[in-house]
């Protein structure tokens, strides 16, 4: 359990190519997770980085290269196919339906029904939400308050936890955090980081993308390094300090 | 559940605020004038707010969605005329001709819905296309003249059942019938989710354009039971029946609390929001004021009450 290297990567990207219109956004990126891994994914505005996890999540296919998952090879032709095989996205801006509560959020798109089933008009069980919401988040060790608020009504951090928690209410094998604490004060920031750590405990994979390095290197196992569409760095975050990755990044001549 | 906890969930749905407005114009109108609460009046009220509140049910939902519908007057217009048409013209049963509206009704709010969810036009260019549309066809059908003279038993859908009109009791069934659609089931979640973050709701695997469609219809349904009613309560159906109720839908639903913005407000407040509109006419009538004078003290009120509605902020606390 745990750490996750050596043996076979749970999802491995190979020679991942992508261009829009005449830009070449990604150039042949290869990039794996193991289980239980925490892999810090980092890079300057436009390296790709949100390129390489939206063809990860589904988002968009890859013009060449291939995605293997637990050796075989897969495609995605929708978030929902990335879904199917375990691949949760809990993405910076979409996050939350503000005018609904806790359970509402983290069950929306897939409501337990008391009758009809998966239908449209099937009445919805209100007290089994609410029950798995609360048990669902009582595993992860968050504390929300008040379950019946509004997401509208809650901290940046309790959003982000949410948001969190209905990603890995499905039990997912990979979760794909793309800035999960760019609004948040410190103490939220560091509620998210722990959530982050107790993830790799249940060994659950996670692609965790910050601008703020040191969080990276305060959760990361291991940290790839994009620039311009190319990897130039990946390396356990042990064997790399915050001004080497820097180095990596900008691409520095006397790096 | 403790009571502030309980007030808090009330005041989310915003109803407070039309309840209240409701209360204040029903003391001060009884106290203006000795009519206001007798038995006539009240009835006579009653059947008056059916006909608005049944369009501002479909209306509100489109709003809660983050849209809106211009053309639920236009709509109400055709769908009545369709079904005037279809029982004086062609000799259809009743139930048949009833079915011809409705089926009008449906069929243009599919068509609002599909320009907007699939071909992308703002609903409030759609729907004012299809205002213009079906007004106009309206006079085409109908040569610009009523359609009169309709069946007693067609008439009975405006009679009594005991005290209350029948007409109250539909558009009272249709908004029970919608709010427990909108607080239980999952299309009203979804309704509420797609006013709130559309994106976002999109992103977790809900059909949007699916449910904008489904909105669309009901509204289109909504103003076509209008436009029956409207048949029945006058005994014709005129080509210009219906204009401006788009307003006094809006208005109605505004009134309830619901938020142009989308995915804030109910059906109870709505319904409130539409006594109030009717209640303010009628004790207008009652004072004699002119018709004239009524359009501006109906602006006026209307203003008043979004000034205060958006003093709150939008997700109520």
């Amino acid at each position: 359990m745990g750490g996750g290297n050596g043996g076979r990567p749970w999802v491995e990207m190979r020679g991942i190519h992508k261009w829009f219109g005449g830009v070449h956004a990604l150039k042949g990126v290869d990039f794996h997770v193991h289980r239980g891994e925490v892999v810090g994914l980092i890079g300057d505005n436009g390296a790709g980085k949100s390129t390489l996890i939206k063809i990860l999540s589904g988002v968009f296919p890859p013009d060449k290269g291939e995605i293997l998952i637990e050796g075989r090879r897969v495609r995605f032709r929708s978030p929902k196919d990335a879904k199917e095989y375990g691949i949760e996205t809990v993405y910076q801006e979409l996050a939350l339906v503000d005018n609904l509560d806790v359970p509402a959020n983290i069950f929306l798109g897939r409501e337990p029904a008391l009758v009809g089933g998966r239908g449209l008009f099937a009445l919805l069980h209100k007290g089994r939400m609410l029950r798995e919401a609360r048990a669902l988040l009582e595993r992860l060790k968050v504390n929300i308050g008040d379950l019946t608020s509004l997401a509208g009504e809650l901290s940046g951090g309790q959003r982000q936890t949410v948001a969190i928690a209905r990603a890995l209410y499905t039990e997912p094998k990979l979760l794909i955090m793309d800035e999960p604490t760019a609004a948040l004060a410190v103490q939220e920031t560091r509620k998210v980081l722990d959530l982050v750590r107790k993830l790799r405990e249940r060994d659950i994979g996670v692609v965790f993308i910050s601008h703020t390095l040191q969080e990276v290197f305060a959760v990361a196992d291991r940290i790839v390094i994009l620039r311009k569409g190319e990897k130039v760095g990946d390396l356990p975050a042990a064997a790399l300090t915050v001004d080497e990755a820097v180095k990596l990044m900008v691409g520095g001549e006397g790096a | 559940m403790d009571i502030k906890a309980w007030l808090k969930r009330i005041n989310r749905n915003r109803v407070l605020f039309p309840l209240g407005a409701l209360a204040l114009l029903v003391i001060v109108a009884a106290s203006l004038s000795p009519h206001f609460l007798t038995p006539m009046n009240i009835k006579n009220v009653l059947s008056q707010v059916s006909i608005i509140a049944i369009l501002a049910a479909g209306e509100a939902c489109v709003i809660l969605t983050g849209g809106i519908d211009l053309s639920v007057g236009a709509v109400l217009a055709i769908s009545g005329s369709i079904t005037a048409v279809l029982m004086k013209w062609v000799g259809a049963a009743i139930p048949l001709a009833i079915l011809g509206g409705l089926g009008a009704g449906a069929l243009a709010g599919a068509l609002n819905g599909l320009m907007v969810a699939w071909v992308r036009i703002p609903s409030f260019i759609a729907t004012l296309a299809m205002m213009a549309v079906a007004r106009g066809g309206t006079l085409v059908l109908t040569n610009g003249r009523p359609v009169s003279g309709f069946l007693k038993s067609f008439r009975a859908i405006a009679g009594y059942a005991g005290p209350l009109p029948l007409l109250f009791l539909i558009t009272f069934g249709v908004y029970v019938l919608w709010q427990l659609a909108l607080s239980h089931t999952r299309f009203g979640r979804y309704v509420y989710a797609v006013g709130g973050n559309e994106t976002g709701t999109r992103f977790v695997g809900v059909n949007v354009r699916r449910v904008k469609l489904l909105v669309f219809i009901l509204a289109g349904l909504c103003a076509a039971i209008g436009g029956i009613m409207l048949d029945a309560r006058l005994n014709a159906a005129y080509p210009t029946a219906g204009e401006g109720y788009e307003l006094d839908a809006i208005a109605a639903a505004v009134l309830g609390g619901v938020s142009l913005s989308g995915g804030v407000g109910s059906l109870v407040g709505t319904f409130f929001g539409a006594l109030v509109m009717t209640v303010l006419g009628n004790i207008l009538n009652l004072l004699k004021v002119g018709a004239f004078y009524q359009y501006i003290a109906k602006g006026l009120i209307l203003a008043v009450a979004a000034i205060s509605l958006s003093r709150g902020i939008k997700f109520a606390k």
